[in-house]
């Protein structure tokens, strides 16, 4: 089926294209929507770009963090004050994806892809969204509940820089150094004076979309990372999972997989 | 709808009239005429379409082809100079790095990328910089000894 490809200058010229053709699709780095295209995919006919020059700006301001939504994972690891964020960008595909695939079309990769949007999971991050619900600051968490469903265009995302030691990332995959995840954790572990006050652990490939381990975070929340704080938070560690079964892992496995893997990342073992 | 892309192919200004939708490896095999970036999976999966776009590597059949009106694009057909082939091409030769050839266009690619930016990589640079190019014969040994190869004698050259 041909498509009509309309491309704009602003990004609110873009999300009012989007408002008004629900089945249109955006296309940033183009690694989701070519791919679709590629398939064969006869649910859209248009396909909406822009060429705004904020949506591929990366502006730190202090404490804050803002990533327009088509900063590439190249981008990411070129940038020194992105340091924490280095190794997550690295563990999607190659250098070549690398170069293209965005920051905001990462949070629409479906499981088990998605390792960024874990880490900013992590992070707490907030989206800007254009069109719609306008200028509100949408936390991640309930755009991902959401996702499918969503019609406005995530013009960036916003997050406090972490301190680098409290902030861990682990994906596991079969293939190096290129694979796709079995599952991939994040996990943002604020201490106060040796007690983790304000948890945050995400998962990749362990529910349809990246996802928050709720009971995790409950378990650390007040505790020191010793043997006991991180044995409470093993123990919870597949609680409120849905894997899916795919060629890479069976949802068994994977839930087997999450307590290991976890207790690696808090111990800080490799 | 056809829409007219102009770019640089191989440090030459062509122009083409591409469907809507249509990838840059589309563009490039069936509005150029250049066969040397390959079809494979069209997923963005295996690297066979690899190209530099301004020098960065790129995936031609996840690219729009509009995307790139006004910048250059490279592929393996513009890494001869007339007669005298590539360091990496020869390499590859010497080295015995093609086995059935479908990967090496996008594989010598990805190797300009590399030793264009860094002409002295270690072998896990090399590992790194084909990670995202599949060579179903497994013949990644010679692939990467023949970069490896290619790097030292741009060092000697």
């Amino acid at each position: 089926m041909p498509i009509t490809v309309k491309t704009f200058a602003t990004l609110g010229e873009a999300a009012s294209a989007l408002q008004s053709d629900r089945t249109a699709h955006f296309l940033a780095g183009g690694t989701l929507v070519m791919r679709a295209i590629n398939e064969g995919d006869t649910s859209f006919s248009t396909v909406v770009r822009a060429t705004d020059r904020a949506f591929g700006e990366i502006r730190p301001a202090g404490a804050r963090v803002t990533l327009g939504a088509g900063v590439t994972m190249a981008q990411v690891m070129a940038n020194g004050e992105l340091s924490f964020l280095h190794a997550v960008a690295r563990s999607v595909g190659g250098p070549a994806i690398r170069n293209m695939a965005t920051v905001g079309g990462n949070l629409f990769a479906p499981s088990p892809y998605g390792d960024f949007t874990v880490a900013l999971l992590a992070l707490d991050a907030t989206l800007a969204m254009q069109g719609g619900y306008s200028g509100r600051e949408t936390p991640l968490e309930e755009f991902l509940a959401n996702r499918e469903r969503n019609t406005s265009l995530v013009a960036s995302v916003t997050f406090n820089r972490p301190n680098p030691d409290a902030f861990r990332f682990r994906k596991v995959s079969r293939v190096k150094p290129k694979g796709i995840s079995v599952l991939s954790i994040a996990a943002h572990l604020p201490a106060n004076g040796g007690r983790i006050a304000g948890a945050r652990v995400a998962y990749g490939a362990m529910a349809p979309a990246p996802m928050r381990a709720k009971s995790v975070e409950r378990a650390l929340e007040g505790r020191a990372l010793d043997e006991s704080g991180i044995t409470a938070a093993v123990a919870a560690a597949a609680e409120g999972t849905t894997p899916q079964t795919d060629a890479l892992a069976s949802a068994w496995y994977r839930r087997e997989m999450v307590a290991v893997h976890l207790k690696r990342l808090l111990s800080g073992s490799q | 709808m056809k829409a007219p892309v102009q770019f640089k192919h191989n440090g030459s200004d062509v122009a083409v009239f591409v469907d809507g939708g249509a990838s840059l490896l589309t563009a490039l095999r069936d509005g150029v005429g250049d066969t040397s970036p390959k079809f494979g999976c069209g997923q963005g999966t295996c690297g066979v379409c690899t190209v530099l776009i301004d020098g960065e590597v790129h995936l031609a059949c996840i690219t729009l082809a509009e995307t790139v009106a006004g910048r250059s694009v490279e592929t393996a057909d513009g890494l001869k100079s007339g007669p005298n082939l590539h360091p990496i091409q020869t390499a590859f030769m010497d080295n015995f790095a093609a086995q059935c050839g479908f990967c090496t266009p996008g594989m010598m690619m990805a190797a300009k990328a590399l030793l264009d930016r860094n002409p002295s990589p270690t072998r896990a640079d090399v590992i790194d910089a084909i990670s995202g190019n599949i060579c179903r014969c497994t013949g990644y040994e010679p692939i990467i000894n023949a970069i490896l190869a290619a790097a030292g004698s741009r060092q000697r050259a």
